[in-house]
């Protein structure tokens, strides 16, 4: 215990308040100022009346004096923004299950079958997840339009496992590899089948794996542009960051109160989501980088 | 159930053995459990780059007209100005905001790497930027740099810093600049995390040995924390590198390339050739023009990630 202590103070104690002061929280609390600040300022003007919000000289525009939720109202029931949370939602839901269940065969199938190559199999899915949708979403849209799934949400649900599954299996594979060899050797002794080993063994010890890879792919699959802006025309088909970048702009006349309302509404659900499991969250991101 | 099991063995010996080794074999087992990945992957990665390197080479519109021109698009391209200004416009942006990222993001890992109370907290609040979706950030962003409502122009003036309201969007310069910000900003939390987890894996005693040695903080750092590190800081800036080139959300979002394709970038560029000019050809053709920069990128990576043998005791 005496030995962790000193481990985890290091030489932390060699350093005198005031010292830490400067050198540590005031950079700090400047840095979380800068990149907590944007939100701020988002949630701030979502709740401001028109009035408050164009005119500096009358009111702080750091303060709201009168909140409002006539932007959220407006929204809500004036445009589809509530269609384009549900789009989102199912669209993040279903491509995510799809990659994991891909990924947790493809990991197992790497990792632990290793069949005839399957060390080249795991070179290239993460030469995969190097390919970044920007050169692809052009061939993809045309491929889009001859299934004829264009403007739909199979258009969306298909091509994210492009980059969720990458990232997942590789993210599993990790996972698979902690796990002792010698619990699947006794369930073989004892009879068990592949399949069996992967169901009762194999996935109830990799659970924590699966749910940091499926949290990570649900928050990507949720941030997703450029495929989404580019396969989905109509207004009630469209994500939530494609519909408020594209809908609530009209000509040259932006509602910014509406649109900062936009933008934190469906930014909240992410958030809460990842509150919940941040460690989960922090470790597939680490993962993702350390092997 | 016994019974049946038994009848089935006498009645068809050779196909429970033929099924037996379906489920038995590694080779085949894994073909089987690898398909679903594999299929999609195929289907939907490996099949449109090719396609796009096809679409390169040809002149096909968005309306399905067109066909092959060999290498007319890249000729094309070398004497269009605003495409060689997308390129200045991508190598600008990745380069200064990756070496800004970097440089902020290490020393904010450093900063997390301290003991101090909310430790966790204060982690999960940082990480803030990189959760939230890019495009709904990069809004909040652009209403900062408003022309007419920009808060920081509001806040300098209080001060007294400047005495009329900045253009941000407005001017070629300042308009790459805001958008650079913009992306270190959404870059920094990714860095430093990452980094971060790097750090916590280096041991305390390797400090306390080196400070009894005499050493200063900066030798510290320069003989201790850098080297041991530098396998993930080749990583971590290889991602932060190819995500930064390739980026399109921030610019389509911020300044959709303008003023007069000052920010336009590559992906930009594309986008706004193939989808809304409806020239697949000559957009993919663009899109291709970023592959040999990422090839390099992932080449600086996979030298990079070889380890070191000094690290595991040994003499390079």
């Amino acid at each position: 215990m005496a030995a962790k202590t000193a481990q985890l103070e290091g030489m932390d104690y060699l350093a005198s308040t005031p010292r830490r002061v400067v050198t540590l929280w005031l950079p700090l609390s400047i840095f979380i100022f800068v990149l907590l600040f944007p939100f701020y300022w988002m949630t701030v003007t979502s709740f401001k009346p028109d009035i408050e919000l164009y005119d500096y000289s009358h009111y702080n525009p750091l303060w709201v004096v009168h909140p409002t939720l006539q932007h959220i109202y407006k929204l809500l029931f004036e445009t589809d923004y509530p269609s384009w949370i549900m789009n989102t939602i199912l669209i993040s839901v279903a491509s995510t299950f799809l990659s994991l269940f891909c990924s947790v065969c493809a990991a197992y199938a790497i990792e632990r079958l290793r069949f005839t190559g399957s060390a080249y199999v795991g070179m290239c899915i993460f030469l995969a997840y190097l390919v970044p949708p920007s050169i692809l979403f052009i061939p993809l849209a045309t491929m889009v339009f001859q299934f004829g799934m264009f403007d739909s949400d199979w258009a969306l649900i298909l091509t994210y496992p492009t980059f969720l599954i990458p990232f997942c299996t590789w993210l599993l594979m990790g996972y698979f590899r902690s796990i002792p060899y010698e619990l699947e050797e006794c369930a073989l002794i004892d009879g068990a089948s592949r399949l069996q080993i992967l169901i009762k063994i194999t996935l109830p010890l990799a659970i924590p794996g699966l749910i940091s890879a499926g949290i990570f792919a649900f928050t990507l699959s949720w941030n997703e542009f450029i495929y989404a802006l580019t396969f989905i025309s109509s207004s009630e088909n469209k994500t939530v960051p494609v519909g408020v970048i594209t809908e609530l702009v009209e000509g040259d006349v932006y509602h910014w109160g509406s649109l900062m309302a936009g933008a934190l509404l469906g930014s909240v659900p992410v958030v809460i989501l990842y509150s919940f499991f941040v460690e989960h969250y922090v470790s597939s991101l680490t993962g993702a980088v350390k092997e | 159930m016994a019974v049946q099991t038994q009848s089935t063995r006498a009645t068809a010996p050779i196909l429970k053995l033929a099924r037996a080794n379906v489920w038995e074999s590694r080779n085949l087992l894994g073909l089987v459990f690898m398909l679903p990945a594999a299929s999609l992957l195929l289907l939907f990665l490996t099949y449109p780059l090719g396609l796009g390197l096809w679409l390169g080479l040809t002149d096909q519109k968005i309306d399905g007209t067109g066909g092959f021109i060999g290498l007319g698009n890249f000729i094309s391209l070398a004497r269009d100005s605003v495409f060689l200004l997308s390129i200045f416009n991508t190598l600008l942006y990745t380069v200064v905001a990756s070496i800004i990222k970097f440089a902020l993001g290490l020393y904010l890992a450093l900063l997390l790497n301290n003991r101090m109370p909310f430790k966790a907290m204060i982690r999960a609040i940082v990480l803030l930027p990189f959760v939230v979706p890019t495009v709904l950030s990069a809004i909040a962003f652009w209403w900062i740099y408003d022309a007419q409502f920009s808060i920081i122009s509001w806040v300098l003036m209080k001060w007294g810093w400047i005495d009329r309201y900045i253009d941000f969007l407005g001017q070629p310069w300042n308009a790459r600049w805001s958008v650079i910000a913009a992306n270190i900003w959404r870059g920094i939390p990714f860095v430093a995390i990452t980094l971060l987890a790097g750090l916590q894996t280096i041991p305390p005693s390797l400090y306390e040995a080196a400070t009894l040695d005499g050493a200063t903080p900066w030798q510290r750092f320069w003989y201790i924390t850098l080297p041991v590190l530098s396998p993930i800081i080749a990583v971590v800036m290889t991602f932060s590198v190819l995500f930064t080139f390739t980026d399109f959300q921030l610019i389509y979002v911020i300044t959709r390339g303008g003023p007069l394709n000052a920010t336009h970038l590559m992906a930009t560029l594309s986008f706004q050739r193939a989808i809304t000019g409806g020239q697949l050809g000559e957009g993919a053709a663009i899109a291709n023009a970023m592959i040999p920069f990422l090839l390099v990128a992932i080449l600086f990576s996979y030298f990079g990630l070889q380890r070191r043998k000094w690290q595991h005791g040994g003499r390079d």
